[in-house]
């Protein structure tokens, strides 16, 4: 009997490769990238051959994780229910009886879970397949990675982890799935797509599970939901899909993970529940992302328009509308186990039962982190870059009457498009490059935001017919942050190619030194700063920096010796175009951090912050001392308020108004206080 | 075995050759270990065994007539006539051999068959040493073979290496002390003369406990406890007796049980493990349930330490005097002294005994139900489940059936338990259980634990696959190589994530073939229970065997600790697991165990380096 005959051999095979990729990753970066002529096969091309019903109906015959039980939705939620873990929680709740709390926990779960059904997944692969062949011209899957996701499910509890620009990736994952006889997975998702009629319900029975936006400090809520999730891991029912990075990205650019659902898929494994689990990163990337015009207005300030089935409807004249292709990219599986060997030490579990609930130490902590920073960078680098991304890069670096008024050449932008393309081949980016006639065509696919005319490309600005009334100016400026904003979030999709090789540049322009470890120092300075707004594995600033330093040499950019770092001649342009591409962070980082200490705001809520911002940088850009728009975002404001926090120049308090409030949380303020002397420091270190 | 490749290679058909004796034993010492030297004690011994060592291989487990081999007809077959499976042919253990190895006849690894004595070191003697021991008239020898002897225990790298003809530092001399006195007069001049010395008693040590440091540079000297194997006395009214600490367990409970008592302490390695080990190691004995582990049986110890003797005042079975000091003497491992006599508690011996069997749908099942055994604290004399794995392990060494009528039950019982009961064969799994008592509370007794596994989904299998559970016990150790165990709340939990480590750790190392990685609960505990690891593979095409075996190994023991298992159930830490204890027993309990040490044995008399 040789080793294929057993099932954790084929696996293991699985992750030897794996862990050479991942040491590779660990040593400098974005290997994984260059090898990217995989194979992606559109799946809707035989879809549009075939009948949809017939699709629909097709023999669904998947292998599950050999460990597996086969156990029904109500099994699940009475093993959550009966856990150990949840009567102690129960048993900790005081104030009311134990019967009432247990009934408040079956509510909980009730609302929460997931009724996963085979019938449902068939309605739900009907009408997602028609829609998606409405709005995509193809979705190109690479199969290679479909083959190791279907090996990696029946060896160990797998979780799903893709990136969430759209609302259309909701499902996006369950459709081929289901289309590749694989297991569907159940999906963590927002409570207010729940409270959709209909289609809550649907989503339900597809396998959604509902959380909570703020769950604060409600223990019960807490203690469900980690059951339910680590109940689903340890039983490895059926693999987990969830969003590390918490939520839809606005700005289409990677999040800061977030690190609860993580802690708690991560901790069966911790506890020795399972022997190991897998992580598989999904990449999906968009041509065109359907709420792209919303987005952008979000980030103004619009509130975004509450999900709801009616809303859906209206939504559906998106439909008329071509989205170009979408790309989903299975990335190689990882192993739990070899990430965190050596890194943790599981003895740590072996004085409390592990059925009951015990604070992780800092080491186990810092590894989830390190693992969801790894996993948000795999998915970067597994996602495709679109000409149209290269293109919004260059637009943007034009001064904004230009792109307004005149419009750029058009025969400057394509060939200055394809210098990007050949940068982005040197930084191992994976690129999305259709063969012919790329750049008229993507600009036609975007004709939402630009317009090619008369050899000359312009911004197209909102064409609301509410212009009846002459702007104010300030009204100008949103209209124009508006359409900028939307070029923004294209440029995002490329900018983790740049950003390290960005900070460099940025570093080698503000201190124009040539010394390797002042260079560094200023690096990390940066890095640190910006960590809220890009993502950094923590711990590897000098792996990042090593590979700023090799990828601007690959290209020519600079020289580098033991000590130096010798800026080219040849490499002038590309170093400019890497600051000019950083600056508008920098711009915006400059302008709130000055905002904070010059206005004396050395108290304020947040609800006054956002708005006093936007104010401020409008009149700035109205008197031409701003250059960007982005700082109107407010995902720029609330990463550098994170970003502050976390540098400890800001503090957040809750401060109860004595008056006011007995114990009733309406009445609590969100005050921020500022650490002036902190602030200045910064200011003073980044000598700008 | 490594596990099994010793196995494999033990398989092979090659007759091991027996050890030469060199000495005419007949109940008396007629002949000198070595020439010059005249025993000026005869020893009598109780037991009518020949002396050890002549009938024992030198180079594997057990006794030299016992051994798995294939026949003529390419048959397994096991020899001698000490087993109830001895004798047999076991058709099913050749293809299972195959099947979970791809172990066959054509590989094979023959082992030096002889002892060549022109390989071993000669000895560094101590003659200051050695002039005033001549003169106590106490038997010693440094002959080749006597010292190569008392080198080892059976850990896979020690038993590899001899089978190699590998012989690293062995004792420089071998004394046999006949009692207490004689033990004080050798630890006085080793004392005296700076002699190192190492207790040695049924040489089964699976932990590197007898492994010579080769760091030593004095004169090592091995106590051999063997000749201090009587009963001193036994007191009825008390249920007592007082037994040197020589005595082999089997000799020991026969000896009793011509009195009509027991201890009832019989760990797997009776047959030749010593009393004085038992107490030295922390053993435990598959009747715990009943008869308790040693620490529960032992009322009274006399150990000879550099700084004396020490010894309780009175026999009773429980003192308040502060902690208690029989317990820096259980688990010493021959670091603070050698143990001379032991006062045990007796037992009537049971008026019956039935053994039985259980087979679950799955591992699960037998877990739960173990574990509602240890809840109503029901368990029978010993209950062990053994995981599915291990099950057609048993399968594979049924001996060949004599008639029609019993393979026909055989499929009959077959066609019951996975047709009609619906059990799957490759996740069944199957617990024995032994009880002991008057027969009626022994029936009484046996069904309600029936009762109970009946609520788990376990079925009946009958007394003799119980009984061929046991005897498997004693078998499997010629087929051997144990790895871990473990003592643990999480019985389930540990017992996947051990196996799957093994086996990936195995594929890591460039093992060929999938291991048999396999478990069984063979105690339970009210607060736990206690699983055996058992992991072999086919070493074919590796360049060092051994090494990977340890690697796995300790991969495995790591994974045991991290799932929250304990380093060691009762079969000590020996030099083996020493790396682990600070993370066991906390920097402050080293300080502990050291300062007794400091204090006990400044000198480091006993040098054998194990535990801290």
């Amino acid at each position: 009997m040789l080793w294929s005959y057993c099932h954790s051999g084929t696996r293991k095979s699985l992750f030897n490769i794996n862990t050479r990729e991942l040491s590779e990753v660990v040593v400098i970066g974005s290997t994984a990238s260059l090898k990217d002529e995989e194979e992606f096969t559109d799946i809707l091309e035989e879809r549009r051959c075939t009948t949809d019903l017939g699709y629909a109906l097709r023999t669904f015959n998947p292998q599950p994780y050999k460990g597996a039980p086969s156990s029904s939705t109500s099994d699940l939620k009475k093993a959550v229910l009966e856990s150990q873990y949840l009567r102690y929680i129960i048993a900790l709740e005081t104030g009311s009886s134990v019967e009432k709390v247990r009934q408040e926990a079956r509510g909980i779960l009730e609302e929460m879970s997931h009724n996963l059904q085979l019938g449902f997944i068939r309605l739900m692969a009907y009408t997602v397949n028609k829609v998606f062949k409405r709005l995509f011209r193809s979705i190109y899957v690479n199969m290679e990675g479909l083959n190791m996701l279907q090996q990696a499910i029946q060896e160990s509890p797998v979780i799903l982890m893709p990136n969430h620009r759209s609302y259309v990736d909701f499902l996006i994952v369950s459709f081929i799935l289901f289309t590749y006889d694989i297991p569907i997975p159940v999906i963590a998702a927002g409570i207010p797509l729940a409270s959709m009629k209909v289609v809550g319900e649907i989503l339900r029975r597809s396998g959604a599970f509902f959380i909570r936006r703020a769950i604060g400090s409600d223990k019960l809520y807490w203690a469900v939901l980690s059951e339910y999730v680590r109940t689903i891991v340890r039983t490895g029912c059926a693999p987990l899909e969830f969003y590390v990075e918490g939520f839809r990205s606005r700005t289409l650019k990677s999040v800061v993970p977030k690190l609860g659902m993580m802690d708690m898929v991560l901790e069966p494994y911790f506890k020795g529940e399972v022997f190991d689990i897998t992580l598989v990163p999904i990449s999906i990337s968009y041509d065109r992302v359907v709420e792209e015009s919303l987005l952008a207005l979000e980030l103004l300030g619009v509130p975004k328009p509450k999900e709801s089935t009616t809303g859906l409807f209206k939504a559906s004249r998106v439909l008329q509308e071509d989205y170009g292709c979408m790309h989903v990219n299975f990335g190689r599986p990882l192993s739990v186990r070899q990430l965190c060997e050596g890194k943790i030490n599981r003895s740590e579990y072996n004085l409390i039962p592990r059925d009951l609930p015990q604070r992780p130490s800092t080491e186990i902590q810092d590894c989830v982190n390190w693992v969801a920073h790894l996993i948000v960078r795999t998915q970067e680098e597994g996602s495709l870059i679109s000409p149209w991304s290269l293109m919004a890069c260059l637009l943007l670096q034009a001064p904004i009457t230009t792109l307004t008024e005149e419009g750029l050449q058009w025969h400057g932008l394509t060939e200055k498009t394809l210098w990007l393309r050949k940068l982005v081949l040197d930084f191992r980016g994976r690129l999305n490059w259709p063969d012919s006639d790329v750049m008229s065509s993507t600009v036609a696919l975007h004709h939402s935001i630009v317009h090619h005319k008369a050899g000359r490309v312009c911004l197209v600005q909102d064409g609301d017919p509410a212009s009846q009334d002459p702007l104010s100016p300030e009204e100008g400026v949103m209209r124009t942050a508006a359409a900028v904003l939307m070029l923004v979030s294209y440029r995002n999709q490329a900018l983790h190619v740049f950003v390290r090789p960005g900070i460099l540049a940025t570093a080698i322009h503000i201190t124009k030194s040539t010394q390797k470890d002042e260079l560094f120092s200023f690096f990390c300075f940066l890095r640190d700063v910006f960590a809220n707004e890009f993502i950094f594995i923590p711990g590897r600033a000098s792996q990042d920096f090593d590979e700023a330093c090799s990828l601007l040499q690959k290209c020519g950019a600079v020289h580098m010796s033991e000590q130096e770092v010798t800026v080219l001649e040849t490499g002038l342009e590309v170093l400019s175009f890497l600051q000019k591409l950083l600056q508008p962070f920098l711009d915006s980082y400059q302008l709130i951090f000055r905002y904070l200490c010059e206005n004396g705001a050395h108290v304020f809520t947040e609800k006054q912050f956002l708005p006093a911002v936007q104010n401020l940088a409008t009149k700035l850009i109205l008197s031409g001392d701003l250059h960007t728009f982005e700082v109107l975002s407010s995902d720029t404001q609330k990463n550098v308020l994170s970003a502050l926090r976390r540098l400890e120049a800001v503090t957040k308090l809750r401060v109860n108004n004595n008056i006011l409030s007995i114990a009733d949380p309406y009445f609590f303020g969100k005050y921020i206080a500022i650490d002036v002397l902190l602030m200045t420091e910064i200011m003073n270190k980044r000598a700008l | 075995m490594s596990g099994f490749s010793d196995n494999i290679m033990r398989l092979s058909g090659r007759m091991l050759s027996q050890y030469l004796a060199q000495r005419d034993w007949d109940g008396k010492l007629t002949r000198a270990p070595h020439p010059g030297i005249i025993p000026t004690c005869s020893i009598v011994i109780l037991s009518d065994n020949l002396p050890k060592q002549e009938i024992m291989k030198w180079n594997g487990w057990g006794y030299s007539d016992s051994k798995f081999l294939y026949n003529k007809k390419g048959q397994a077959e096991f020899t001698g006539k000490r087993y109830r499976l001895s004798g047999m042919i076991i058709p099913g253990l050749r293809e299972w051999m195959e099947s979970t190895f791809g172990a066959n006849l054509q590989h094979k690894t023959p082992a030096a068959p002889i002892l060549n004595s022109s390989a071993v070191q000669p000895p560094t003697l101590n003659e200051a040493f050695l002039k005033e021991l001549k003169s106590t008239g106490i038997p010693f020898s440094h002959d080749a073979e006597d010292r190569v002897f008392r080198s080892h225990g059976h850990c896979l790298h020690e038993i590899f290496a001899l089978r190699e003809g590998k012989i690293g530092r062995v004792p420089d001399l071998v004394v046999w002390p006949n009692c207490h006195n004689d033990v004080v007069k050798i630890v006085e001049l080793a004392c005296k003369h700076n002699v190192c010395l190492m207790p040695y008693g049924g040489g089964t040590s699976v932990s590197s406990a007898l492994e010579c440091p080769p760091e030593e540079t004095r004169s090592i000297v091995s106590l051999d406890t063997s000749q201090m194997n009587r009963i001193l006395w036994i007191d009825e009214k008390n249920l007592t007796a007082h037994v040197e600490a020589g005595i082999v367990g089997q000799d020991l409970e026969r000896l009793l049980n011509e009195s009509g008592y027991c201890t009832g302490h019989e760990p797997d390695s009776m047959e030749f493990s010593s009393l004085g080990g038992w107490v030295a190691t922390r053993a435990s004995g598959m009747k715990k349930n009943i008869y308790g582990n040693i620490e529960d049986l032992v009322v009274h110890i006399k150990m000879v330490t550099p700084q004396g003797v020490i010894e309780k005042s009175c026999q009773g079975p429980r003192m308040s005097t502060g902690p208690d000091v029989h317990h820096f003497i259980m688990g010493s491992e021959g670091t603070l002294g050698v143990v001379t006599e032991v006062t045990m508690k007796i037992r009537p011996m049971p008026e019956y005994q039935k053994y039985g069997s259980v087979v679950f749908p799955n591992f699960e099942m037998g877990v739960a139900c173990l574990r509602e055994v240890a809840r109503q604290r029901c368990a029978p004399a010993s209950i062990r489940l053994m995981d599915n794995e291990q099950f057609k392990f048993g399968h594979a060494l049924k001996p060949q059936v004599s008639s029609i009528f019993t393979s026909f039950l055989d499929g009959l019982k077959k066609f019951y338990i996975t047709k009609f009961k619906g059990f799957d064969p490759n996740r069944l799994c199957v617990a024995t259980l032994l009880f002991e008592g008057d027969r009626e509370k022994v029936l009484q007794h046996e069904k309600q634990v029936y009762d109970i596994a009946a609520k788990f989904g376990g079925l009946a299998a009958g007394e003799d696959n119980g009984q061929r559970g046991y005897m498997l016990t004693f078998v499997i150790a010629y087929l051997r190589v144990v790895l871990g165990f473990k003592y643990t709340l999480l019985v389930l939990d540990i017992c996947r994530n051990v196996k799957a480590r093994i086996v990936r750790e195995c594929k890591d190392k460039g093992v060929q073939f999938p291991p048999l990685s396999t478990c069984r609960v063979t105690q339970t505990y009210d607060a736990g229970a206690c699983v055996y690891f058992y992991f072999a593979f086919n070493y074919r095409g590796l360049s060092d065997p051994v090494h990977v075996y340890e690697q796995v190994e300790h991969a495995a023991r790591e994974e045991i600790l991290a799932n929250g298992g304990s380093l060691s159930h009762h079969h000590g830490v020996g030099k083996l697991r020493k790396e682990w204890m600070r993370e066991t027993i906390s920097s402050v309990g080293m300080g502990m165990l050291r300062s007794v040490k400091d204090y006990v044995d400044p000198n480091n008399i006993f040098g054998n380096r194990n535990l801290l």
